[in-house]
């Protein structure tokens, strides 16, 4: 197996499985954290609430797998929204413990500043890429995004961001940390932009 | 850099592509497979799939043509009609699509939208409010639920829906649909005021200088049917949408 799509039971897991069959990547569904060992590398998606998600990964087992993937194996992960947003410590939107891989914690978009914000930050917006990275090859310039969210990650380690995005105010829309990496927007939904970063993804332990 | 969207919104009925004029009459204008195909090569921002046969005679969303549709998009996609219980959001959110519409359902019953958005968060769930000006010229809320007079005002029930969880509005004016006279800016300024969830202006575009009153008076995206499927003098039915440089260009500085 090479690709897995993990199952949290929440995610939109169709539009991720169709653009990795697309692009001709070998992808398959894993709903038993048992199988997630099978794969060279995994992908996190994720909509929903923080503590929902969290909820799912204690429920059926997933933290331990995740953890040897991630921190024994270390083969790489992509958390993709909500994904990513799990990888942090916490968020604001809950209260439970996320997965903690990365020192972050998930914000909530201020609607009552200076400048008023609708909130969700719902669209297309740039990713500005600030530390180089496999993840944005050949995407330096001119991309877009498609972006759905209310929380956003804040990283205690700024070293590992790689790309930003603006609104109101700048917030980090991609992150790695060696093999664990994260992004804010939908790659899956975001036409030839999410493709090339889905396939520099798949690239970087291929 | 950030900009507004503009969001083609797409009728269905039996399966088939229609469009109608102020929700009568609807016309079959093609396949929404083949619309998809088309829209994925112009690199739409969004799309919006309203099934009004679905949602008339209140029947389950046909699961297999949202499944198609879904495995054909690469940008996002929203779905309403026929949407009336959780079950069935979450089963048209696995399959691909980002966001749930309700309209009536949600009238008959607003829980629905917070059931939704506790599950999926916000950012899955949209309301579509259908506006028709009344006798005496004020804007009433269009539906066939029971509602009370104060339950009518679009600007009260964007803010109920706000407050139960959905994470954008789209606002349709019933007496424009089709009609390509412009948007009810006036109604769009009066709504945007009173919420902090994103607004998306329906109902009578006829191009781009729409677009722009109407993101001028607030809206974060413009939604239209008739201007990206008909074309010309003779009404042609050609599926088409705007550049992106286009776009940008129109909304700089908005």
């Amino acid at each position: 197996m090479k690709t897995a799509i993990i199952d949290l039971g929440i995610g939109n897991i169709g539009s991720m499985y169709n653009i990795l069959k697309h692009i001709g990547e070998e992808a398959v569904v894993v709903c038993q954290p048992h199988e997630l060992l099978k794969a060279e590398r995994a992908i996190l998606p994720g909509v929903g609430s923080f503590d929902a998600g969290v909820q799912q990964i204690e429920q059926f087992g997933w933290r331990k797998a995740l953890t040897e993937f991630v921190n024994v194996k270390k083969r790489p992960i992509l958390g993709v929204c909500l994904g990513m947003q799990l990888l942090c410590n916490k968020s604001e939107e809950g209260t439970m413990s996320g997965l903690g891989f990365v020192d972050g914690v998930c914000k909530r978009f201020d609607s009552n500043g200076k400048i008023q914000l609708k909130v969700p930050h719902m669209g297309w917006n740039e990713a500005n890429v600030v530390n180089p990275s496999r993840l944005f090859e050949s995407l330096e310039m001119n991309n877009r995004f498609y972006f759905t969210h209310s929380y956003y990650v804040e990283l205690q380690e700024k070293e590992c961001v790689i790309a930003s995005s603006k609104y109101g105010s700048e917030f980090t829309c991609a992150f790695q940390k060696n093999n664990i990496l994260g992004v804010q927007f939908h790659p899956e939904k975001s036409h030839r932009y999410g493709k090339v970063l889905l396939k520099n993804f798949i690239n970087i332990n291929a | 850099m950030r900009r507004q969207r503009v969001i083609p919104a797409l009728l269905l009925s039996a399966g088939g592509l229609v469009k109608t004029r102020e929700f009568k009459q609807p016309i079959y204008v093609g396949d929404p497979v083949n619309a998809i195909r088309i829209f994925n090569d112009k690199e739409v921002d969004e799309l919006v799939f309203l099934d009004i046969s679905a949602s008339k005679e209140g029947l389950e969303p046909n699961y297999d043509l949202i499944e198609e549709f879904a495995s054909e998009a690469f940008f996002p996609l929203s779905y309403g009609g026929g949407i009336s219980s959780l079950e069935q959001a979450k089963r048209i959110l696995r399959i691909g699509i980002e966001k749930v519409v309700l309209g009536n359902t949600a009238l008959d019953n607003p829980r629905l939208v917070q059931e939704i958005a506790n599950f999926a968060g916000s950012s899955s769930v949209s309301v579509c409010i259908d506006v028709k000006k009344n006798f005496f010229g004020n804007d009433v809320v269009h539906s066939h639920a029971s509602l009370k007079n104060f339950e009518k005002n679009p600007v009260y029930l964007a803010e109920v829906f706000q407050n139960l969880g959905a994470g954008e509005i789209i606002l349709q004016s019933v007496d424009r649909d089709g009609r390509r006279t412009g948007y009810d800016l006036s109604l769009i300024s009066k709504v945007v005021q009173k919420v902090d969830i994103p607004l998306v202006a329906l109902g009578g575009a006829n191009g781009l200088s729409d677009f722009y009153t109407a993101v001028r008076a607030g809206a974060s995206a413009v939604s239209a049917g008739s201007y990206f499927i008909f074309f010309g003098k003779h009404q042609a039915v050609l599926i088409t949408y705007p550049d992106q440089e286009e776009i940008t260009e129109l909304f700089r500085g908005l």
